[in-house]
Formats: C-alpha cells, sequence, structure tokens
C-alpha cells in the first residue's frame, strides 16, 4: 500500500506548461503577425499577388508561402499568419483593391499541439472529424473547442494549431492539457 | 449530434458549429410604411412552426460564417437538402421522392405547405 501511494504520480492542479505526461505536447506558439482578411473575389488576385501567395479559395484549405500562410475561413474570410514583426500588414496596405485587412496580432493566441495522439487531444474538445482522410495536412478551418471558438490548422500529421482569443486563452490551454492528460491514461 | 451540411463549406459538419435562425423565405415588405399592423405583426412575429417538413435558416456561426436554408423534419429532425442564401425555394416532392418526379406526372399527394406573405 506504501508502495502505491509513493509511485503513484500526483497532478498538481495548477500545474503549467508542458503536459508532461503521455506523447502529446500542448504548448505556446511564439508571437506572430495576424491578419484577419475579407474580399470579394475580384480582389483576390491582387491579394494574392501583394502577399506573394495564392489565397486559398477551396473550403477548410490554406496556402503557405516560407512563414506567411492563409488559412480559408469563409468564402470571403482568411486568416494570416505571418512570424513576429513580418511585413504582412504593409504588404497589404499598398493593395489599391477594395478589401478588409484588420491586424488581430494581439487578438489571437497560438497553442500548438504535437505528438502522437495530437487529433485525440484536439477531439476532447472538437466535434469535427480529424481522420487524416476528413482533415489532412494542411487543412484549417474555424470550429469549436469546448465551449470557446477556435482556429484549427493541421500543420502536420500529429502538429495542430490552435488559435484562440486571447480572453479564452487560459481556457483553452488548460483545456488542451487536461485533454492531453486525459488521452494519456 | 447532427451533421448538418454547410453548402459553403460543402461537407458536413457537427452541430454545434452552427445556430438556428428561425423560419426561411420571410420577405420584408419594400413599402413597410404602409402596411397594416396585422401585415406588419405577421411578418415580424408570427410564424409557421409546423409538424412536419419546414424551410428554415441557418447560420454556420463557428465555421465560415455564412447564413444558408435547409428544408428538415421537425420531428424527425432529418435535413432534406441544403442550399445557398438567395437560392429559390427547392421542390419538396422532388426531394421526397427524387426517382419517381421526373417522368411521373405532378404528384397530388402532399402539396408543400401552403404560406402566408410569400413572395
Amino acid at each position: 500500500m506504501a508502495d502505491l501511494a509513493q509511485a503513484a504520480q500526483r497532478a498538481h492542479p495548477l500545474q503549467t506548461g508542458h503536459a508532461g505526461v503521455g506523447s502529446v505536447s500542448v504548448a505556446l506558439a511564439d508571437n506572430a503577425t495576424r491578419v484577419s482578411l475579407r474580399a470579394r473575389p475580384d480582389a483576390v488576385a491582387a491579394l494574392s499577388k501583394a502577399l506573394g501567395l495564392s489565397l486559398p479559395l477551396k473550403p477548410k484549405t490554406t496556402t503557405s508561402q516560407g512563414n506567411r500562410a492563409a488559412l480559408w475561413i469563409g468564402p470571403d474570410e482568411w486568416l494570416l499568419l505571418d512570424v513576429d514583426g513580418s511585413s504582412l500588414v504593409a504588404d497589404l496596405a499598398k493593395v489599391k483593391v477594395l478589401h478588409s485587412a484588420v491586424d488581430v496580432s494581439h487578438r489571437n493566441v497560438g497553442i500548438v499541439v504535437s505528438g502522437k495522439g495530437a487529433d485525440a487531444v484536439v477531439n476532447g474538445g472538437c466535434p469535427q472529424d480529424l481522420s487524416l482522410g476528413a482533415f489532412p495536412v494542411g487543412a484549417a478551418s474555424r470550429t469549436v473547442l469546448g465551449k470557446i471558438e477556435i482556429v484549427l490548422w493541421r500543420t502536420a500529421e500529429d502538429t495542430f494549431r490552435v488559435e484562440c482569443w486571447r480572453s479564452f486563452s487560459g481556457y483553452a490551454y488548460s483545456f488542451l492539457q487536461e485533454s492531453a492528460r486525459d488521452v494519456a491514461v | 449530434m447532427l451533421l448538418i451540411k454547410c453548402p459553403y463549406c460543402e461537407e458536413e459538419r457537427p452541430e454545434l458549429e452552427f445556430r438556428n435562425a428561425g423560419e426561411a423565405h420571410l420577405v420584408r415588405s419594400p413599402a413597410i410604411s404602409e402596411q397594416s399592423d396585422e401585415d406588419f405583426a405577421a411578418f415580424l412575429y408570427f410564424r409557421q412552426n409546423p409538424k412536419g417538413l419546414q424551410f428554415e435558416r441557418w447560420r454556420h456561426i463557428h465555421g465560415c460564417g455564412r447564413f444558408f436554408n435547409a428544408v428538415r423534419d421537425s420531428v424527425s429532425d432529418k435535413f432534406l437538402t441544403v442550399y445557398k442564401a438567395g437560392e429559390p425555394r427547392p421542390d419538396v416532392e422532388t426531394l421526397l421522392n427524387p426517382e419517381t418526379v421526373s417522368d411521373a406526372e405532378p404528384a397530388k399527394k402532399r402539396a408543400p405547405r401552403a404560406k402566408k406573405g410569400e413572395l
């Protein structure tokens, strides 16, 4: 009995950082430049040229060029991601066609869920089918995680990037850590 | 959980991503000031709420964000079809009997319910 008590690992309720259990790590993504872009179909060509990547037009798809990525969110809506301090906003400011580009760099927080079983960790709160057939590498979609709305992007077979609003980030972070602990068991 | 097809995302998504937005095909009168109070109340407040097939608006609020229309059976919760906002109301007979309607004479059995104030 005493042996069992010594062997059991107790998880602190306020445990932060990596989940530290099992194969899946839940970590904060680096700061990033993010732009919420909305435009009509006739503006897509000019915007693609200015950004240096072709905006995805098919549902649930992404395109990327170097560090810069464009995620299809809706028929006229994209989420653009780039590293912190990039020229994303300046590039868009040069575009003359009608569009709406809002810098949401500090509105969102990115969380990276990676490791074997990352799909199960996200599925702990996200009802979408995350099998590779339905949600392949490079797929991205706005969806839900538990009680909040997120943008989910599969960057590799076992890696997801979760983008949530900053006031929900504490919830999302602890939710995913909890889910990672559950998956590990 | 229901799986609802979004005509903009072109695939079935879980119900949690959607929000029901009431009856579809309600048209606001272009001359609203000349409308009688009864007609305006009918447009604003009174809904059909039928038992059976109904035309509804849905919004893929936690997805692409778009409104679209759907035909749903309010008893079985089965979605017969979904279609983009602005598209015409689909023919219910064709939806219920996809094979027979094309060659047979127009069916008289269950006419689509009559609607008040519909264009």
